[in-house]
C-alpha cells in the first residue's frame, strides 16, 4: 500500500511528463476499444439481422443442398417430412424450396433464384404477408438490391422462367408487390421470392422443399431436438439440420478477416504507446540513480524500489484509462445509442443496416483496461529490473545501471 | 550491544575491481564507537572514509573482516534485514542532501515513518518536531528546489533523525554548505546528539565539521593513522 502511496506521488510530481504518457496510452486504449466495439457491433448487427431474415433457429437441409453450389439445386428438394410440416402448420417453420431461374426486366435476362415461401409465415423476418394480400396471379417480392440491379419497382411486370421437376423449361408473368428493405444480402441479391404452394405448382414439386428454417428457440434445445430425432426426421432421411453456430460460421470468419486488419492498426497504435513508456522508465530509471540510492539507504529493499518503478509505469495506463474516459466516455455511450454511417457499408459483404452501432460492452472495456495495465506493468518492469543490479552506493554516487 | 557498543569492525577489508587491478579501499581497520559519540572519520580523498561509512551503513559489505552494527553482523545480513535495521536505527546524511525531488519538506522527513508504518497522526507529530528542531517548520510545505542549499541539508537532517535512530551516518554533510550555514547545521546536530543521544558518525575532510568532533579518526591509504578522543574546538 506504502509502494503504490508512493507511486502515485511520484507520478503526480512528475507532473506533465506523467499526464503526456497517459495521453498517448489514451489514445491507444480508446482507439483499441472503439476498434473491437466497432467490430463486436459489426459482428452482433450481422448476426441479428441474418438470424432474424434467414436463419431463425437453424435449418433443416435437403441432403444434396449446397448453397454455395447452384447446380445442386436440379435435385436439392424432397417433399417436406411430416414432423416439420406440422411444425410449419403450428408457425414454428418455414419451409423454403429454391430452384434456379431467370427474370426478363426491360427485356434483359437476369439469372434469379426464385424461393417459395408461406406467404403466412413468421419465422423469418421477411415481410412475405405482401404475397398473400393481393389478387395478382404471380406476387413477386424482391430486395430493394434487386431493385436496383433490375430497375424494377413496385407493381412492374416481369417474365420469370424456370425448369420444373421434368426439366422443361416453363415461364410466366409475375408482378412485384413489394421490395423489401433488409441489410441481409443473402436473402436479397439475385432472389426472387414468391408464394411456396405456387411455386410448388408451378415447378411440379407439390409438398416440396429444398430447406426449412425452424423458428428461434426450436432446434437450439434438448427438447425439441429429441423430439425431431424421434421421428426420424434429421439425419438419415434425407435432412440435415444445421444450427445456427453452423449457419453463422461464415459471417464469423468473414468479420475475423476483418479483424485482422484492424488488429494490425491498434498493435502498431499499442506498441508506439508502449515504447513511450518504456523510453520514460529507462530515462526516469537513469535520470533517478541518487533517489533510488537514498530510497534504499532509507529502508527499501532493491525488489520493493522494482516494484515502487514498475508500479508508477504501470499507473499510467490506470490514467489513461480515466482520461480516456473522461474525452472518450460520453462518445461511446453516444455512438453505443445512435450508431454512426460508415461510407459504403453495405460492400462490407455481410448485413450491417443503414447504421452501424459498435458494442462498447462492459466486458470489452473491462478486458482492455486488464489487458493493458498488464502490458504496460511487463514494459515498465523491463527498465525497472536493472535497479537489480544498481549498488546502492554507486546510486548514490550518482553511478551505475 | 556489549557496553554501549553500537558499531564495531576488526579487520575490516574491503577491496575493489577497478578493471583489470585491484584497489584496497580499506585495510584491516579494527575501530569500535559507543552510543552517544560524536566521532568523525577524517582525511584525504580515496582515504576510505565513505567506503567505511557505507559498510556500517549496511549499504555495503567488507571483502574479509568483521563489521558487527547495533548487534548485526553486515558481512551475513540478508538484504531484507539490511534494509530493515536501516530503516530503524540508522540515519544517513549526504553531501549532496538527496531529497526526494516531487516531496515537499514535509513529506521528504515523513518519508522514513511511512516505511515503518507508522500511523498519521504519530507521523504529524514526530515530522513537525523534527523540522522544530532543524528550525524549518515554517518551510514544511517547500519543494527542494524552493529550499537554499542550507535549508535542504536541515530537512536532509530531519529527515535522518525523525525516526529517533540509534545511529546517524553523514558523509561529508557540510561539503555544499557554506561556513554560515555549516556552523548551523553542526550545531543543529550537536544539540540533537545531546538530546536524543544518537550517536554521529561523520566521514569528513572540511576543518569546519573537525572542529565540532569529540574523536577524531585519521584514515590514510585505507588504514586508521590516528585515533583521538578530544574537546570539541579543539584545534
Amino acid at each position: 500500500m506504502i509502494i503504490l502511496r508512493l507511486a502515485i506521488r511520484n507520478l503526480r510530481g512528475a507532473g506533465l511528463r506523467t499526464w503526456l504518457n497517459a495521453i498517448a496510452l489514451s489514445f491507444a486504449f480508446v482507439a483499441i476499444i472503439f476498434g473491437q466495439g466497432m467490430l463486436r457491433g459489426m459482428n452482433k448487427q450481422a448476426e441479428d439481422a441474418s438470424t432474424a431474415f434467414e436463419y431463425a433457429g437453424g435449418q433443416y437441409w435437403h441432403e444434396d443442398y449446397d448453397p454455395y453450389d447452384p447446380l445442386t439445386l436440379e435435385n436439392a428438394h424432397a417433399p417436406v417430412p411430416p414432423v416439420l410440416e406440422s411444425l410449419a402448420a403450428a408457425g414454428k417453420a418455414a419451409p423454403i424450396l429454391v430452384i434456379p431461374g431467370s427474370i426478363y426486366p426491360q427485356g434483359r435476362l437476369k439469372p434469379v433464384l426464385l424461393k417459395g415461401i408461406d406467404p403466412a409465415q413468421k419465422v423469418v423476418a421477411i415481410p412475405t404477408a405482401a404475397l398473400g394480400d393481393t389478387t395478382e396471379d404471380l406476387p413477386l417480392l424482391i430486395g430493394s438490391r434487386t431493385a436496383t440491379a433490375t430497375g424494377l419497382a413496385v407493381g412492374d411486370q416481369v417474365t420469370v422462367q424456370w425448369r420444373d421437376a421434368d426439366g422443361a423449361f416453363d415461364a410466366r408473368d409475375g408482378r412485384v408487390v413489394q421490395i423489401m428493405e433488409t441489410s441481409v444480402g443473402t436473402v436479397d441479391i439475385g432472389q426472387v421470392w414468391l408464394p411456396l404452394a405456387q411455386l410448388q405448382e408451378l415447378a411440379g414439386m407439390r409438398g416440396e422443399a429444398t430447406l426449412v428454417t425452424v423458428a428461434r428457440g426450436l432446434g437450439r434445445t434438448g427438447h425439441d431436438r429429441i423430439v425431431l430425432n424421434s421421428d426420424r426426421v434429421p439425419n438419415g432421411a434425407g435432412w440435415q439440420f444445421r444450427d445456427p453456430e453452423f449457419l453463422l460460421s461464415d459471417l464469423r470468419q468473414m468479420v475475423a478477416s476483418k479483424t485482422i486488419g484492424q488488429s494490425i492498426m491498434f498493435v502498431v497504435l499499442f506498441l508506439l504507446a508502449m515504447l513511450a513508456i518504456f523510453d520514460t522508465q529507462l530515462l526516469s530509471v537513469f535520470r533517478r540513480r541518487r533517489e533510488i540510492g537514498m530510497l534504499i539507504a532509507l529502508g527499501m529493499t532493491r525488489a520493493q524500489v522494482i516494484v515502487l518503478f514498475t508500479l508508477e509505469g504501470a499507473l499510467h495506463s490506470i490514467f489513461a484509462a480515466i482520461l480516456g474516459t473522461l474525452y472518450a466516455g460520453p462518445l461511446f455511450i453516444y455512438l453505443n445509442r445512435n450508431g454512426f454511417t460508415i461510407p459504403g457499408m453495405d460492400s462490407f459483404g455481410f448485413a450491417l443496416g443503414d447504421r452501424l452501432y459498435p458494442a462498447f460492452t462492459a466486458g470489452l472495456i473491462f478486458g482492455t483496461t486488464v489487458l493493458v495495465f498488464v502490458v504496460t506493468a511487463f514494459v515498465a518492469w523491463l527498465p525497472a529490473r536493472r535497479i537489480a543490479k544498481l549498488k546502492p552506493t554507486d546510486a548514490l554516487a550518482g553511478r551505475g545501471t | 550491544m556489549e557496553n554501549g557498543v553500537v558499531i564495531s569492525t576488526d579487520k575490516l577489508v574491503r577491496k575493489f575491481k577497478v578493471g583489470r587491478t585491484e584497489l584496497v579501499a580499506l585495510k584491516e581497520v579494527s575501530l569500535e564507537f559507543r552510543r552517544g559519540e560524536f566521532a568523525g572519520l577524517v582525511g584525504p580523498s580515496g582515504s576510505g572514509k565513505t567506503t567505511l561509512l557505507n559498510i556500517i551503513g549496511t549499504l555495503d559489505a567488507p571483502s574479509s573482516g568483521t563489521a558487527v552494527v547495533l548487534g548485526e553482523r553486515v558481512e551475513s545480513l540478508s538484504p531484507v534485514r539490511a534494509a530493515s535495521l536501516r530503516s530503524r536505527h540508522i540515519g544517513f546524511i549526504f553531501q549532496t542532501f538527496n531529497l526526494l525531488p516531487v516531496y515537499t519538506a514535509y513529506e521528504n522527513v515523513e518519508f522514513p515513518l511511512l516505511l515503518l508504518g507508522m500511523s498519521q497522526s504519530e507521523r504529524r507529530k514526530k515530522v513537525t518536531d523534527a523540522l522544530e528542531w532543524v528550525g524549518l517548520a515554517d518551510r514544511a510545505n517547500s519543494r527542494p528546489t524552493q529550499l537554499s542549499g542550507g535549508e535542504s541539508q536541515r530537512v536532509a537532517i530531519a529527515r535522518a533523525v525523525v525516526k529517533r535512530p540509534e545511529l546517524v551516518l553523514a558523509d561529508e554533510p557540510t561539503a555544499n554548505l557554506d561556513a554560515e550555514n555549516s556552523h548551523k547545521i553542526l550545531q543543529t546536530m550537536v544539540s540533537l546528539n545531546h538530546d536524543l543521544g544518537t550517536t554521529f558518525l561523520f566521514s569528513t575532510h572540511d576543518e569546519k565539521v573537525i572542529r565540532y568532533l569529540r574523536r577524531k579518526i585519521s584514515l590514510i591509504d585505507g588504514r586508521v593513522a590516528n585515533d583521538e578522543v578530544r574537546s570539541p574546538n579543539s584545534d
